[in-house]
Order: structure tokens, then sequence, then C-alpha cells
């Protein structure tokens, strides 16, 4: 480590620390991608915004999908091929999918050797449990906290390596030279002091962007740094339109509202009625069931309540009930004491009441299939922030082998484009010294602004109201004006207090990437002018075959603005299309509410 | 559950936007006042902050209502929020808790003073510097096994293993630990919560390590006087002194202890082979 000081009226000191490679995010893709670049001898610096081990991989709770075929010996990964391209409306990169399901029974037998520890089949095999879209039992578990061991058992394995963790530091910029990125600005929340990071490759693991709405799963990290980092040093982003509402979150009380149910209670029997006692899944897919693919459930619970057959606080009801206190306690200990604990509901003697919450982020930064490389050279991406795999909606359980299969693949990708390419991570000092000023503008400010929780309060209103899980084109336009007026009030931000450990500050820098997504998200939701997935657009009325056939690739203009594109996707080749059968045109018709009373 | 919950929730207006809007219900019409440490290292002041209530919520909606409104720069450590990730561990009247999991209405309109973790140095209101932990965490030897995954182990060679894995990290173990606030043994002593962690390790199956030697000096499991203070405040349940520090304990005096294998020791000069941890721990 050396300090640089200079002087530009002000004198403003930063640290430059060096690393082969920098990973953004310590969640199981971060980590994973380090374990990657630290078995090719490479200096690994990982930077967090929180703690180590409190990254968003460990809310997951029901499982990571592989076709392990220890409890269902018919599955394959064919069959996982055929579910999560089905699930994703046939949008995913089905490169990726093909890696990706062949290789997570792989990384699945590694976290075992690592020293995870899943529930056990009675012939000593790692158990399995159902899903919704999974057509075999097919997500290894623990309980209901898989997310838990994930990510424990990688950050004591990144613990065992010699990569360096940078815990509560957050990056700014990425900084680039001759096209490439070079490294990155960053400023620790503990004390204000900025990080020039150089560095031969940049590995965005960064996760999702949920915060841009109200109701969420996810915890004040999922802003997106790392979506609209990429974005800004010129990579391109695809399926952004996409976002996944998980059909159970909770509902009461107010403080927990959007909080997880997991996936788990339902793979586990859990039984959906509405306030008439009605198992209304027959209506929309009376195949599936309650095991139908998130898209499909989350806009059955939406309408339910839409059409007056709500619960008492404006859900439905999910009771595991039958499992009795015993089978709850073994299988779903975490929601009884969620529910128990913060809502007064003993989940073994009442059903809970769910309702869709913001989850996932199916688009996200465009990758390689084989390398995880970015469209800009230098610049890697794994996990929630790259987009791709999960196409138009992702499976439960699929999240967490991603993270591992295209968290290991970024690391190898990092590795061998150091290998390959030779360039000096210097870049002109002044381009620091600018980047330090911006974020340090909302805490110099000499009369008061606006407040950055304000505008991040409005802006999660405007998406809730706006771009939710039912769209429509007149509703989206209105939304983006909002959006665009709180855009052009970010300037005006201002934060009392120090740079100690200040989250005001903070806010205000999170802010600036929620408005940016937003905006993107809300532009190509208005380009995507059909229902696919978890895009669902009241004013069209089914999927559209043209539009089946492209991705919405998002990129930063000359202009600085949002360029949107539309791209064919690549054919896929026989070996894949032959899987996929007839189930292509079965398929599509999924999620339409059946019945007289249906209103689409 | 819904008193005074003056709208309806069905009543739903478009069909484009969420159903429920979140401010609309469950709030009281009554406040209530929450005081907060507010300082640094060098000292700071205990501030008061009035709020309103709202039905079902917990200390940390209260610190971010706060930090929201009124101090911006509020600092407090807070993820999921569902007391899964155990960060927002902090002490309500002097006692550690998830300020995720923990309802204002336990207090009944009582005082509610919130202070930062006391075992560790403050860096600012309510968030201290527990990156000792990760010190003594990076310490510990690893998994290791011998063995290639795909193990073939049995739900009763492992069901023991379930309950040291639920630690979420929260550090309240160590908190509350007397060796590490009372006494400032952060150098020799690892404190409950890498019992724990140490506790799977030895009896996992397929490890091959011996770590009782490291628990003896390094981890310093001597200093424990098993007073489970570490038990009582663990918020999802782990019993670390019947289940994690004493069988350790046991583990260390077998070994070092018993004047037998010390004998032995002395002849073969080497460490002490590996006890019984995985032997026993087998089918």
């Amino acid at each position: 480590m050396d300090s640089n000081g200079h002087t530009n009226g002000q004198r403003e000191r930063y640290e430059t620390r060096e690393h082969d490679v920098l990973i953004v995010g310590a969640g199981g893709a971060g980590l994973r991608a380090a374990v990657a670049a630290t078995e090719h001898g490479l200096s690994v610096g990982i930077v967090t915004k929180s703690l180590l081990g409190k990254a968003h991989t460990v809310m997951a709770e029901g499982g990571i999908a592989a076709a392990v075929a220890n409890v269902d010996p018919e599955d394959s990964w064919r069959q996982h091929f055929v579910d999560t391209m089905n699930s994703g409306k046939f949008l995913n990169n089905w490169q990726m999918v093909e890696t990706f399901t062949k290789e997570a029974p792989d990384r699945v037998y590694e976290l075992e050797q690592w020293g995870a520890l899943f529930n056990r089949t009675p012939e000593g095999k790692i158990s399995q449990r159902p899903f919704g879209g999974h057509t075999y039992r097919r997500l290894c578990h623990v309980g209901d906290r898989t997310g838990l061991e994930l990510i424990r058992t990688m950050q004591e394995k990144v613990l065992a390596t010699d990569a360096k963790v940078y815990m509560e530091t957050t990056i700014t910029k990425l900084l680039k030279k001759d096209g490439r990125v070079v490294g990155a600005l960053a400023y620790t929340r503990e004390n204000g002091k900025f990080i020039h990071f150089k560095a031969k490759a940049v590995v965005m693991a960064t996760g999702g962007w949920g915060r841009i709405f109200k109701v969420t799963s996810n915890s004040w990290e999922g802003t997106g740094d790392g979506v609209v980092l990429s974005y800004d040093a010129g990579a391109e982003l695809l399926d952004m339109e996409m976002m996944q509402f998980h059909p159970t979150g909770m509902v009461w009380p107010p403080g927990v509202r959007g909080l997880l149910v997991t996936e788990g209670v339902r793979g586990e029997g859990g039984l959906l009625r509405n306030s008439e006692g009605k198992r209304y899944m027959e209506n929309y897919d009376p195949k599936k069931m309650e095991l139908s693919t998130r898209d499909v459930v989350a806009r059955a619970n939406y309408t339910e309540v839409q059409e007056g057959r709500g619960s008492e606080h404006g859900g439905v009801y999910l009771d595991i009930t039958h499992l009795g206190y015993d089978g709850i306690m073994k299988k779903l200990p975490t929601m009884h004491e969620q529910f128990l604990k913060l809502a007064d509901i003993d989940i073994s003697k009442e059903p809970m009441e769910v309702f869709p919450t913001v989850h996932y982020t199916m688009g996200g930064v465009k990758i390689d299939p084989e390398t995880a490389a970015s469209t800009v050279p230098g610049l890697f991406a794994a996990g929630e922030v790259a987009g791709g795999l999960h196409g138009a909606n992702r499976l439960g359980g699929n999240s967490l082998s991603d993270l591992l299969v295209f968290g290991r693949r970024a690391g190898e990708g990092a590795a061998a484009y150091i290998a390959e390419s030779v360039h000096s991570a210097d870049i002109d000092e002044k381009e620091v010294i600018a980047e330090i000023g911006r974020v340090l503008e909302p805490l110099e400010k000499k009369e008061s602004g606006e407040s950055p929780y304000l505008i991040q309060q409005e802006l999660q209103e405007a998406m809730m109201e706006h771009a939710n899980l039912m769209r429509d084109g007149d509703s989206l336009k209105e939304g983006l004006g909002k959006v665009l007026a709180l855009k052009d009030r970010l300037p005006q931000i201002s934060v009392p207090g120090s740079r100690l450990f200040n989250p005001g500050w903070h806010t205000a820098q999170d802010v600036r990437y929620l408005v940016q997504i937003s905006e993107i998200i809300v532009r190509t939701a208005l380009e995507r002018t059909e229902r696919r997935g978890a895009q669902w657009r009241l004013d069209y009325d089914g999927p559209d075959e043209e539009l089946g056939k492209i991705n919405f690739i998002v990129k930063k203009d000359e202009q600085n603005e949002v360029g949107i594109e539309r791209r064919e996707m690549p054919p896929m080749p026989q070996h894949l299309a032959e899987l996929l059968g007839g189930d292509k045109v079965a398929d599509m018709a999924g999620g339409e509410k059946r019945g007289p009373e249906s209103q689409f | 559950m819904s008193e005074g919950n003056g709208n309806n929730p069905g009543n739903v207006t478009s069909k484009a936007h969420s159903p429920v809007p979140n401010e609309e219900l469950g709030t009281s019409g009554k406040t209530g006042k929450i005081r907060v440490f507010r300082g640094d290292n060098g000292g700071g002041e205990m501030v008061e902050y009035e709020l309103p209530l709202v039905e079902g919520m917990v200390v940390l909606d209260a610190i971010l209502h706060v930090q929201a409104h009124e101090a911006n720069d509020l600092a407090v450590r807070w993820n999921c929020k569902a007391a899964h990730c155990g960060s927002c561990s902090a002490e309500i009247n002097g006692k550690p808790k998830l300020l995720c999991k923990t309802r204002v209405e336990e207090y009944d309109g009582g005082d509610i003073n919130i202070h930062p973790l006391q075992a560790y140095p403050i860096i600012k209101d309510l968030v201290s510097d527990v990156s000792q932990n990760y010190a003594v965490s990076k310490s510990i030897k690893p998994f290791t096994s011998d063995e290639q995954a795909p193990f073939t182990m049995y739900e009763e060679d492992v069901e023991r293993l379930y309950e040291p894995k639920k630690c979420i990290e929260c550090f309240m173990c160590q908190d509350v630990c007397h060796v590490l606030r009372t006494h400032h043994k952060h150098e020799e002593f690892a404190g409950p919560r890498f019992f724990v962690r140490n506790q799977w390790l030895e009896m996992h199956p397929m490890d091959n390590q011996d770590r009782l030697l490291d628990i003896k000096e390094d981890n310093g499991i001597g200093y424990c006087n098993i007073t489970k203070c570490c038990t009582e405040v663990c918020p999802v349940g782990i019993k670390i002194t019947d289940n994690s520090i004493i069988p350790l304990k046991e583990r260390v005096a077998d070994e070092y202890y018993d004047p037998a294998k010390w004998l032995m020791r002395k002849i073969r000069g080497n460490r002490g082979s590996r006890n019984g941890a995985a032997a026993s721990n087998g089918r």
C-alpha cells in the first residue's frame, strides 16, 4: 500500500491498493470467483458493502437446484435444461442454461467437500425437495437455511486463502484505460477514506436491485450498484424489464411486509387458498397447482386479492398446518420462528397470509457463457447482477447454483484474461481526484438540499405504482416521467454529518443507482409489448412470437442516454432443440387465468 | 392483530399497482420514544427520539424511521431484517438483542435504551468494531477431508451438526461473555461463537483435522467458566455451553490432562494423535 497526496485547493489523500483481480461483492458468486482466482495464484481483493457473511445469499432458504438425481433417478441435466428454458419463456441464453445445468451437480458436491452439510436421504446421500416448475425433486437443502450454509461454507473457504477482504467498503466507479477496466475507486464506510484499487480484471458480483420497490424481500444492499457501474463503464445489459415477484412475501405486520416466505413451504405441500377457502390455483395452472412457476403463482395471488377474495390484510392464505409441529420444525424451522416472533402466528396451527414481493432480477450485465466476461474488456460478472440464464422468469433454487457455476467461471475467466493480456493499470490521477470530488459533494453542500431517503421513498412508490407485476403502457409512461423528475433532483441531494459511518451519505450514493436502474426498467418494459414471464402487459393480449426471438439490449449511448437495441437471439443447436420437443408451444399459454371470470 | 387498522386493504382502485400501500396499514396514531447512543469511541450521549408507532414494529423499524426523518447520519448495521443474517445486534436496556427481531411492544411503553455491543470498540452510534471475530475465524483450521464428495453420511451421523451450523454470527454470545466483555481477553480467548464452529468441525465424520491443541492453546477454552450467558442470548437457540463448549472441554481434558496420555506424549514427543473425534462420531 502507498499513500498519495494531491493539491487542488484542498488536500485529499487516498490509499492505493493493487490486486490482480478485484471482486466487487461477497455473496456466493463473488466468493466462488475469489476461490477460483486464488487457485491460479493470483492476488485477489474482495470488496463488500457489509460484513463478510451478511450478503443476500444468506437469505436463500429453499435450496440449491442441481440434477444430482438422488431422490428421483430419472432426473438429468437435460430435464433441468428443459424446465429452466420453459420457466424462462425461452428468452434464456441456451448456452448458459446448458453449461449451468451440466455443472450444477459438481458445484453442490464441491460445497460438500468444503464442509457444507445438507439434509440426507435414507441412503446417506444429499436429500432433494420439490420446488415450483421443477419436474423432479431437485433442490438440495438443509432445512430452510440453505443460503446460510452456502455463504458460511464459502466464507470459511475464502478465509483459508490469501484473498484480502475489504469489509464495509463501497465502490463508486470503475476506472478504465485504453478501453479496459483497470480498477475502481472505493471508500470505506467506517471512516470515509478513499481507496484507489488497481486491478488487472474486475469481477462484478453485487447482486440485484430489489430496493427500487417499496415491498421487497431484498436487504438495503440490493441497490444494483454493479449493474450501473458496469453500464457506466460501457457494458451491455439485457432483459432489464424482467423483475421477479416472489409469490409469497409476508403481509402483516406492516414492518415485515415483503419479507420472504420460502417456496419451500409450497415444496413441502403448502396449500394456497383465498378468502372463500378455495384452492384457486386450479384456475391458473391445474396441472402444477401450487408448484407452478413463480410468475404464474404471483399473478394468481395478486389477482385473487384484486378481485376481492383476499385475506384480512390484503393477502391470500398459505397453509402448511397439515405438516404438524414436528414436521414444520424439521423442514421449515426458520419460517416457524419468523411468523411466531414477528407476526404472532403459529404456522403449525393457522395459515400464513402472503402476497407477492419483489425478489429477484433476471436481467443484468450481458456475459459470455464460457468466461462470464462482459462486453467491456477486463470486466466480468456473475450471479444476480448478470443476466441471460433465467430469461423471463427464474426457477426457484436456480439462483444458488447460478452463483457457484458462474462465480467459478468468472474467476476462471478473469484468470485466463490476465494470463493473455499485459497492460498497465495506471490511470491519470485527475480521474481519481474528480471522482472523489463527486462522491463528497452531498456532504460538502453548504445549504440543505434534498434528502436521499425521501427521494428513495418517492422512487419506490413510483415503481410500485407504475412498474409492478401488472404493467400497462400509459402507466409506465407516467412512471417514466416521475423517475426522470427524480433524476433531475439528484444533484440537489445533501446530507448532514461527517464521513464517519454515515448512512445518509451512503444512501446518497445508492439512490443514484436506484434511479438509473428504474429508468432502464421502465424504458425496456415499454418496449416489450407482450405478456411473457415476469413482463405482463395488460394492454397486450399474450406472448408475441416475434418478441420471443429477441432480447432488449441496453447500452449507454453517445449522449449518455439509455440506448435500447432489439437483438435477435442465436438459433438453438439441434441437440438442445430436440430436448424441448413440443414443450415450447404448450407452455407458452401458462399463467393465463382460465374460466368465465377471467379479466385478461 | 388488526385493531387500530382503520382502512380496508381489499379496496383496490387500480389494476396496475400494489393493492395495499404500506403506510396505510397499522398506524395506531400513537407515538413512542426510543433513546439511542450517539457518539463514537471517544464518548457520546443518549439522544431521545419520538416517532409514530406502527403495529408490530420492531426496534430496527423505529431506528430506520429516525434515520430517514430526523438523523440521516445515525449509524446502524442491518441487512436482511429477518433475523437470518445477524447484522443488527446491539444492546437494548443492557441486553444484547437483534434489533430486527425485537418488537417495540415488548417494552410495553417503558424505556427503550439502545447501545452498541459493549465488548468491542465503538465505531459510531450503534456500530462496533467486530473485526476481531474475523481474525479468529481465519485462524481456525478449515474443514478438510481425505474423502471425495459426494459423501455417504446418514442423518444420524450428522444430526448433531445442524445445531452449531445454525449460527448467524450475530456475535451476541461474544458480547455477553465475561471473558471478553469484562476481562478483555480478546487476544487469548476466541469466544463462544468459535467453540460452536470448532464443535461441528471436530464432530464432522469426514473431517480429518485435529484442532484440540489449538482449542486449548490459541482459543483459550480454559478461560470459560461455563456461566451459560452465551446460551441465554443465542437468537437461534444453540445450546452453546452444553453442546459446544463442555464437550470440547472434555475432549481437551481427556487429551491433555489424562496422566496416561500425558506420559505417552512425553515418550513419543508428538502433539497427540487424532483423538476420538472422528472415530466416535462415525456410525
